[in-house]
């Protein structure tokens, strides 16, 4: 579905995506994840066959988006960062006028607008004006309005940034249900649980580049611990103390409001503290997570 | 529904296609249809009434005090019939500005519409035709009334003048819609706008020959007033409505105002590709 090759994308002397490779295919769920800045929208956008692309290969449905950028753009459904939906108009014209962007016959877009208003839950509201919509529902209208066209492929930038935790719960269904139903989805997030509850594959990047690649599992047993333990001995200890826990596990972690410490049994480690006769001020063992993963590839945290 | 693929042909565009000019309009028919919704009320004060206050201060009431014959009135009768094609030339131009500026930074900034049209298979230069036959409607409709309207004024000189001049207006709307467009779409903020007004829109209605013959500029201000579009469109209507036609100059300010609405229109199209390629 999508294949670039040194892909980049450059603003003046700014270069915001410096040459990357991804292939995605057919059917499955894609993620983009890093932190702010690093260049997952800008990428986003070059799919989305909006954006000319700087340098390097990008083919989308198989199509150049320099030359073939109606047609792409005509399969695709796109779900952007900034909501560009129309506040001046209510819910349901929303969906029916950019339905009729891509030609769908009106009493085609009325069918496909009130069936989509049902699925992402919003028929109550289909004359509501959009200004008076939560984040979330917004957010739900956006997806809705990304599927007017059936699209074969569906990008999604920072879908749930910004929502409530219940909010996101209801999103993540709705997405669930769309990669059932066999469409390709493509996604960025800076939340490490979105990327694993969501994504097959992913690739993980970082100023531009992508430091990883591969499913959640798959990362987190290339690049992290089956386990992580994290000890809190209080703001300003944490420093002094780690000197004393460095060969407890594989490897460790100095945050500056704990400590985390990666090995395979957290409840070792725990106990190897408590002989050295040191008595965190709270603990918690976890499975590693893709937070950690990018913490070990660049030394820093995904959210800011 | 969601996730079922398009059959096969449908509406999915080939590999190197791209919309016609035409059906790139005819699929936002639906969005300008809501825009005209919302908005024809408060253009019928600005469009129709507005003028008319200007048409009885200045056309009936100040004119009353202007003693000139057709000799100093480019062949026209009164000061009436010499300031109507003036004025509503005037108003085309400050009804494709108003069409134009604000609304073309609502696209880009704060509704975003551009965004979410560029999203689909249409582009940039359908984005920009669509907002241009909007600004062109809305110029052909507020001219047609202010034209019928004064009909029974005994202002015109022929019965198929005003409707030729009305083409002439059409023409020039669409010249500024574009020049201006082309504008607005390099612009980060909407200050600009006011200098558009002051420095273009103003000085333009008072020196281009809508109240005044503008051979009484002295000779180098006439110059430049016959350089700028709007003589071109006061003087088309004006002959046209009056029925002191000079073909050849008709011909002339035909070409100007179409070259300006191509040049602008193309500058408009390359300045919002480049405004919206992040």
């Amino acid at each position: 579905m999508i294949s670039a090759r040194g892909l980049r994308k450059s603003f003046g002397d700014f270069e915001a995506v410096r040459g990357i490779d991804v292939e995605v295919a057919r059917g499955e769920t894609f993620g983009f994840l890093g932190p702010n800045g690093a260049g997952k929208s800008s990428t986003m956008r070059m799919v989305a066959a909006v954006s000319p692309v700087s340098g390097g290969e990008l083919r989308i449905l198989g199509m150049d988006p320099a030359v073939d950028g109606p047609a792409i753009r005509s399969r695709l459904g796109v779900c952007p960062q900034e909501d560009t939906l129309d506040n001046e108009l209510n819910v349901f014209d929303n969906l029916y006028v950019y339905g009729r962007y891509f030609g769908i016959p009106r009493a085609e877009v009325r069918d496909r607008a009130e069936q989509l208003l049902e699925f992402v839950q919003l028929t109550e509201k289909r004359r509501a004006r959009v200004e008076d919509l939560s984040g979330g529902m917004k957010r739900r209208l956006t997806i809705a309005r990304s599927l007017v066209s059936s699209p074969e492929l569906l990008l999604l930038d920072e879908p749930t940034t910004g929502l409530d935790p219940q909010a996101r719960h209801v999103l993540w269904e709705q997405l669930y249900r769309l990669k059932h139903a066999g469409v390709t989805l493509v996604l960025t997030t800076h939340y490490m649980d979105e990327a694993e509850q969501l994504c097959d594959r992913l690739v993980v990047m970082d100023k531009g580049r992508i430091v990883a690649e591969g499913s959640p599992q798959q990362l987190i047993r290339e690049h992290s611990t089956r386990e992580v333990a994290e000890l809190r001995f209080g703001i300003g200890e944490n420093e002094r103390i780690a000197e004393k826990v460095a060969d407890v596990g594989t490897r460790l972690e100095v945050l500056p409001d704990r400590l985390l410490v990666y090995s395979d049994d957290g409840e070792e480690v725990l106990a190897r503290v408590h002989e050295r006769g040191l008595t965190p001020q709270a603990v918690l063992v976890r499975r590693s997570t893709l937070e950690d993963v990018f913490l070990a590839l660049t030394g820093r945290s995904l959210v800011d | 529904m969601a996730g079922t693929t398009r059959p096969e042909g449908a509406l999915a565009l080939g590999a190197g296609d791209r919309l016609t000019a035409r059906e790139g309009l005819a699929r936002q028919l639906d969005y300008w249809w809501t825009v005209h919704r919302r908005t024809w009320r408060g253009g019928v004060v600005s469009s129709f009434v507005a003028p008319l206050f200007y048409v009885v201060a200045m056309g009936v009431l100040l004119g009353g005090f202007v003693d000139a014959g057709p000799d100093r009135l480019e062949g026209a009768t009164s000061y009436l019939a010499f300031v109507v094609p003036g004025l509503v030339a005037a108003h085309v131009m400050q009804v494709a500005v108003g069409e134009t500026t604000y609304p073309v930074m609502g696209g880009i900034k704060w509704q975003k519409t551009y965004w979410a049209q560029v999203a689909t298979p249409l582009s940039v230069r359908d984005v920009v035709n669509g907002q241009l036959a909007f600004a062109v409607s809305k110029v052909a409709s507020a001219s047609a009334v202010f034209l019928l309207v004064l009909a029974p004024f005994g202002v015109f000189g022929s019965w198929w003048g005003p409707l030729l001049a009305w083409l002439g207006l059409v023409l020039l709307g669409a010249a500024f819609a574009a020049g201006v467009m082309a504008f607005s779409v390099r612009v980060r903020n909407e200050q600009s706008f006011g200098l558009v007004h002051r420095l273009g829109v103003v000085p333009l209605t008072l020196f281009s020959g809508a109240f005044f013959p503008v051979a009484n500029l002295g000779p180098v201000l006439e110059w430049v007033a016959r350089a700028t579009p709007l003589w071109h469109g006061v003087s088309l209507t004006r002959m046209l409505c009056l029925d002191v036609v000079d073909w050849p100059l008709a011909l002339l300010h035909v070409l100007v105002l179409a070259a300006v609405a191509a040049v602008g229109w193309r500058l408009a199209v390359t300045g919002l590709e480049r405004r919206m390629a992040v």
